[in-house]
């Protein structure tokens, strides 16, 4: 066999990494994986990809895939991860990272359509809920 | 109970939604703090604080709003005697948002210098001079909760109450006057109000927050588990002291029903307004009736009507 390995910090993703790691103010490979932060997370039952995976997945550099998830938007900044985390890293930072990337760039990737409400689903909502969802969820 | 004779000036943030939908959140803070002598005088143009605070380290946009109410304490203590440089909020969402962004500017001198300059045409300058509380703690640091105990007229006796933290009053622990896992305050707080505090387990799980406005199939999952773990545990009511929480664990019950029909409608209250019926304020200062699952029968049934 002659195949060579090469061990390298050059990856395809490192830039979208320090990206995450400036905009979030965190370092993701404190990460060792525990899974305290999906233990706890309520709205883990939401999403399709759990707050550790994302971690990992920050860690490689997966851009496209974590962009893509459901989980970005289902989190809502509860901060439980946060202070549960034995390493100390702001899950919801990174989170928060990810969120403001999609919305910032490209396409400005808009998760919430206010005016595609019904009128009665709109008048019901208090301001707290429509200024909150605006500023987590649209660009 | 600060001096004798003379009230105390409370300088009062009351938030977009507490002049909205909230005004019965509203309405019993300024009765019961009234109760208390403590005179509450509401910010003249406090603008709302953003709700949420951004946790992106590079955003310094988001902290313009909350600093420019900062600005108006800093006013209002100018003119008005006895006041301290300090405000009140019971909004749980606004008081983490301005208490993050006050915190944030403390410590970071350029973000502080780069807001000032946003703000150049005010008057006055922030120099981080405030303090934000939330009305929980004054109650508990200020007045304390055996002199309030004392004002208590109508003793809330039998009522067994679930209440219900959320997030921003707990998290992250900067903002925290309590312990975060296991917070006390309000059963404390409503020990005073002669009533009986209940345990359960989703006291600080969140409800969804924001989500209820395009995704209210994910609150009924939250509503449901949350409101059912204080059934579970015998609770009359929850009381809440953030009016999202409320909006989401009161008007959202309808969709919790839906998901699962074995579901037991509770009511929700503000906190302040079991404050306002065990001073023996009179029913404008309640308002009951802004509340989605109507209490009246729960409380006729502890003969609290």
């Amino acid at each position: 066999m002659d195949t060579t390995l090469r061990i390298t910090s050059a990856r395809d993703g490192s830039s979208f990494v320090a990206s995450i790691e400036k905009i979030s103010g965190q370092k993701l490979l404190a990460c060792y994986q525990c899974g305290k932060c999906s233990a706890g997370c309520p709205m883990a039952a939401h999403m399709d990809v759990l707050p550790n995976q994302m971690i990992r997945m920050a860690q490689l550099g997966m851009q496209k895939q974590l962009l893509a998830t459901r989980s970005i938007w289902m989190c809502v900044s509860c901060l439980t991860c946060n202070s549960r985390c034995p390493k100390g890293i702001k899950i919801a930072e990174v989170f928060e990272a990810l969120r403001r990337t999609a919305l910032r760039a490209g396409q400005r990737d808009d998760h919430l359509k206010i005016m595609e409400l019904t009128p009665e689903a709109r008048s019901v909502l208090p301001p707290i809920a429509t200024i909150s969802a605006m500023r987590k969820l649209t660009s | 109970m600060g001096n004798e004779n003379k009230p105390m000036k409370l300088a009062y943030y009351p938030g977009c939604t507490l002049k909205n939908q909230a005004t019965n959140f509203d309405v019993s803070t300024v009765s019961s703090m009234a109760k208390l002598d403590v005179e509450v005088e509401e910010l003249d143009r406090w603008n709302c604080c953003g709700t949420v605070h951004a946790l992106d380290s590079d955003n310094v946009m988001n902290r313009v709003a909350p600093i420019t109410n900062m600005i108006r304490v800093k006013e209002a203590q100018a003119r008005t005697e006895g006041m301290a440089s300090e405000f009140m909020t019971g909004c749980a969402m606004c008081y983490n948002t301005l208490k993050r962004a006050n915190i944030d500017v403390k410590s970071r001198s350029d973000a502080l210098e780069t807001i000032n300059n946003f703000l150049s045409l005010e008057k006055t300058k922030y120099e981080g001079d405030v303090e934000v509380l939330h009305l929980l703690e004054y109650l508990r640091d200020r007045v304390g909760f055996d002199n309030l105990a004392k004002k208590v007229t109508k003793p809330l006796k039998g009522l067994r109450v679930a209440c219900y933290y959320g997030c921003l009053l707990l998290r992250p622990k900067e903002v925290a006057f309590d312990d975060v896992e296991n917070p006390t305050i309000m059963e404390n707080l409503i020990r005073a109000l002669g009533a009986t505090p209940v345990e359960f387990s989703h006291k600080a799980e969140c409800c969804g927050a924001h989500l209820t406005v395009g995704k209210p199939e994910v609150i009924a999952d939250r509503t449901d588990k949350i409101m059912g773990s204080a059934h579970e545990e015998r609770a009359d009511l929850v009381v809440v002291s953030c009016p999202l929480c409320a909006f989401n664990l009161d008007f959202r019950q309808d969709d919790a029903k839906r998901l699962n029909p074995d579901f037991h409608n509770m009511p929700v209250l503000y906190f302040t307004q079991l404050m306002a019926l065990a001073f023996g304020c009179d029913k404008p200062a309640l308002r009951f009736d802004l509340q989605h699952i109507d209490p009246l029968p729960v409380l006729k049934a502890r003969g609290l009507d």
